[in-house]
């Protein structure tokens, strides 16, 4: 998947990044961040990442396209889509 | 609303058998999906992308039948009433997503299994995953490359992980397995009565050769930088208790795998204990002691692709009336039904794991309830009721695993709907 030819262009936070066709919203914050994708708060404050991978943890919840709680790691990227991570102002 | 004679929840292995076996009787199909292409955990990414050439077949054939329906992105809600699902579709561009009510006539249950994930002090760092986990984030384009990782817990599947990490470009750092080699050999002994998993293991040992296999050992803490990401585990390794530094980017961990039991549960299927896990309880036609409501898969017990792949066929069959083509598949999966125990048997949790988070690790990651606060209570009710644990989005689907293994709870009934759903999907259907 990683090697698709065709990429799309979208926003995670203040920053617009190119990702190739087919990966979740979870890579694309990794591949712009090049670290762990920091996707929510906890109750507590702290920053959480993906755990699960597969939708049952909720871990990856970001707000996408101003709909909040999406499962990053379920969602895959669309061109022109805008994430909003860690509770980022909706 | 729409109809069908069978619906199918979960297009991993089980379920795709499960409607190309039923798809020959004719009747109306549908594979409902919470993720947004077919192939579960297992075929992650679309069957035709696989190696096991079953998956890219059985996708192919399913693609062409005119009376199978895919439905993906699905997630059910609840049951309105006997014979009907309330599903919703996520919103993806260009759409908001939807909501309808499925009726069937038969339901195929194939709802897969999730990780077993056990809290150790540092488990909430980001970096920390499950071993699955960090595999199916990899497989959907999580950038891996360059990147240290400690693949951690229990069972074959870290051997798996392991492998495909590689491929993308990880640096493995170690496996570190629970299991104390007597067992682990006893298990690769085991291995000569299913020939194509012994080929399947030798192929995943040279893939991984050069990387050190820790055995008896397992994570004991995660530490983090100055950013709060992970940077290091602590492992305990063997009887001794040496323990060992090993620094690293990613900590992939899982401890085995739990069925996913809420649908079944919420449609008040029974369930049985069997090799110490709570499964659904099935008869010999994969069917529940829910009239016309079938299960296959790790539903029924965890047993790998093989026997989810027949169990699959099984209720396929029964559930579109094809029952005189059965014989064969009920002997094969007597065949894997062996495999499983050997399975169980090997990778048993040692009773350490238990013992390993603090009073202030938090175990109930969806609203932060630390081990401190629940070990006083004497049952999930009483800790679900006075903490909060188990009430946030994933409705105890991660601590439920965790708390079962630390302090002997097995949580209550299910309450619908069983995935958080828009207020909208509600109040569409409300029945007021």
């Amino acid at each position: 998947m990683t090697s698709s030819a065709t990429t799309l262009v979208l926003t995670i936070d203040a920053h617009t990044i190119d990702v190739p066709a087919g990966v979740t919203v979870a890579a694309a914050i990794a591949l712009a961040c090049d670290g762990v994708a920091l996707t929510r708060r906890a109750v507590g404050g702290a920053a959480r990442a993906p755990l699960c991978g597969m939708g049952v943890c909720h871990e990856c919840r970001v707000t996408i396209d101003g709909r909040a709680h999406q499962l990053s790691c379920q969602t895959l990227c669309a061109p022109g889509m805008r994430v909003q991570t860690l509770g980022g102002a909706a | 609303m729409k109809y069908f004679d069978i619906v199918v929840v979960g297009a991993g292995p089980a379920g795709l058998a499960a409607a190309n076996a039923a798809a020959a009787g004719g009747g109306s199909i549908a594979v409902v999906d919470d993720n947004p292409v077919a192939g579960g955990q297992i075929w992650r990414g679309g069957p035709q992308q696989q190696s096991d050439i079953r998956a890219g077949a059985m996708w192919a054939a399913l693609q062409a039948a005119p009376n199978v329906s895919f439905l993906p992105h699905t997630r059910v809600l609840y049951a309105p009433a006997p014979g009907q699902l309330q599903v919703q579709t996520a919103a993806t561009a260009g759409s908001a997503g939807s909501a309808t009510t499925l009726h069937f006539n038969h339901l195929i249950i194939a709802t897969g299994a999730r990780e077993r994930l056990l809290p150790f002090p540092g488990w909430t760092l980001p970096g920390v995953t499950g071993a699955g986990g960090l595999q199916a984030l990899v497989k959907g384009g999580y950038p891996v490359a360059g990147k240290r990782v400690v693949v951690a817990g229990t069972g074959p599947l870290l051997l798996a992980v392991a492998a495909t990490l590689r491929e993308r470009g990880a640096h493995v750092v170690a496996i570190v397995e629970q299991a104390p080699l007597p067992a682990l050999a006893r298990f690769a002994a085991g291995l000569a009565a299913t020939p194509a998993k012994a080929a399947q293991a030798l192929r995943l040992f040279a893939q991984l050769r050069g990387i050190a296999c820790l055995r008896q050992s397992h994570v004991v803490s995660a530490r983090s930088n100055a950013a709060g990401v992970l940077d290091a585990v602590r492992v305990q390794r063997g009887k001794s208790g040496a323990e060992q530094v090993l620094d690293c980017d990613y900590l992939a961990c899982g401890y085995g795998l739990l069925p996913n039991l809420e649908l079944a549960q919420a449609l008040g299927c029974a369930t049985t204990v069997h090799h110490g896990q709570t499964v659904v309880q099935t008869g010999s036609w994969q069917q529940t002691d829910v009239p016309g409501v079938y299960c296959a898969g790790e539903g029924t017990g965890i047993g790998g692709v093989d026997l989810a792949l027949v169990e699959g066929r099984i209720a396929g069959l029964a559930a579109s009336g094809q029952t005189q083509r059965m014989q064969a598949a009920l002997d094969e999966r007597a065949h894997w039904k062996k495999f499983a125990a050997r399975l169980a048997r090997a990778f048993a949790l040692r009773p350490e794991l238990a013992t390993l988070a603090a009073d202030d690790t938090i175990v109930c990651r969806c609203e932060d309830v630390p081990h401190g606060e629940l070990r006083a209570h004497t049952s999930w009710r009483s800790a679900k009721l006075q903490t909060r644990c188990g009430m946030g989005p994933c409705q105890g689907r991660m601590c439920g695993g965790a708390t079962e293994v630390l302090y002997g709870w097995r949580p209550d009934a299910v309450r619908m709907p069983i995935a958080p759903a828009r207020i909208a999907t509600l109040i569409a259907t409300a029945d007021v």
